[in-house]
């Protein structure tokens, strides 16, 4: 059976604030790592899906970002197929 | 008055809701599993406070996918009381019945302390035993209770009444948006909100400021 494999990254729309990353901001600064203009975080999912339909799992994973990886009311989703 | 609890792994405030409507209705609530497709006739729904799948994804994200939470949606649309708190309220975001989203605490910790609310609304079905501006004590508990919106939705809800609780007296503590700590649907029947009304019912909890609330959805009259 072949496989498709994906990656999904979810991030938080600009303009939602993002204590978390302003936390990982200020650690970095701490670390003596000058200039950091800002850091957001978000999370990665690697999926990977049976077929060979590449145009299906595509469509499939799009619907699973809507469904549930996401949050659209405050995150972005991008999927690629790697 | 029937009511009925929806129980799902990892919420741990489920006892508490149990024991708040048993007290205050006078007759024990049916519990409903997380599997359970059907919801028994009963004219208030509490979802517990609690880590439901150990808040995996989201706050509330997987139980919100549950069989159980497609017939919360069934007896809400036919006008059923609901009410969320906590991450009942995060799970009633996820799920779509209400607005918005819970996001991180703005200051990245857990807070579990004594708020001041402000009945910001008191001509809903769950606080008409308030007093409008009226200001209560409730105690909350978590870490991801800083409701945030976008501005189109966040005027919407604010000129629709749909903000029913606020934090008073610079009380907020999660950073949420306008102070919001509780928000009904715009049929008014389903009501979330981050403090746990259902933890200060009776002179042993110290006070009982968040009776009302379900003695308003209960129909029952404000005690004296």
């Amino acid at each position: 059976m072949p496989v498709i494999k994906a990656r999904v990254t979810v991030t938080l729309k600009n303009g939602v604030l993002d204590p978390q990353g302003k936390a990982i901001e200020h650690a970095l600064d701490g670390l003596g790592f000058g200039g950091i203009g800002s850091v957001r975080q978000g999370k990665v999912f690697d999926v990977e899906i049976e077929g060979a339909d590449k145009a299906k799992a595509e469509a499939d994973l799009n619907a699973m970002c809507e469904k549930l990886l996401a949050n659209t009311v405050i995150e972005n989703y991008s999927v690629t197929l790697i | 008055m029937k009511s009925a609890v929806v129980l799902l792994p990892g919420l741990n405030r489920d006892r508490d809701m149990i024991a708040a409507l048993t007290k205050i209705s006078g007759k024990a609530p049916v519990t409903v599993w997380q599997t359970d497709t059907e919801i028994p006739d009963v004219d208030l729904i509490a979802i517990p406070g609690g880590f439901s799948f150990g808040d995996y994804l989201r706050c509330g994200a997987i139980a919100a996918r549950m069989p159980v939470m497609r017939a919360v949606a069934e007896k809400a649309a036919k006008g059923v009381q609901v009410v969320g708190v906590c991450n009942g309220f995060q799970i009633l975001v996820e799920a779509g019945l209400l607005p918005g989203a819970l996001m991180r605490n703005t200051s990245l910790k857990f807070v579990c302390r004594e708020v001041k609310l402000e009945i910001a609304n008191a001509n809903t079905a769950f606080t008409r035993n308030y007093a409008a501006g009226q200001v209560i004590r409730c105690p909350v508990a978590h870490h991801d209770g800083n409701y945030f919106t976008d501005p189109e939705t966040l005027a919407r809800i604010e000129g629709e009444g749909q903000v029913v609780f606020r934090y008073a007296e610079g009380t907020n503590p999660n950073g949420s948006i306008n102070d919001i700590a509780g928000i009904i649907n715009e049929k008014g029947n389903v009501l979330g909100l981050m403090p746990h009304p259902e933890n200060l019912i009776e002179t042993a909890h110290g006070g009982n400021d968040g009776r009302a609330l379900f003695e308003s959805a209960l129909g029952l009259p404000k005690a004296a």
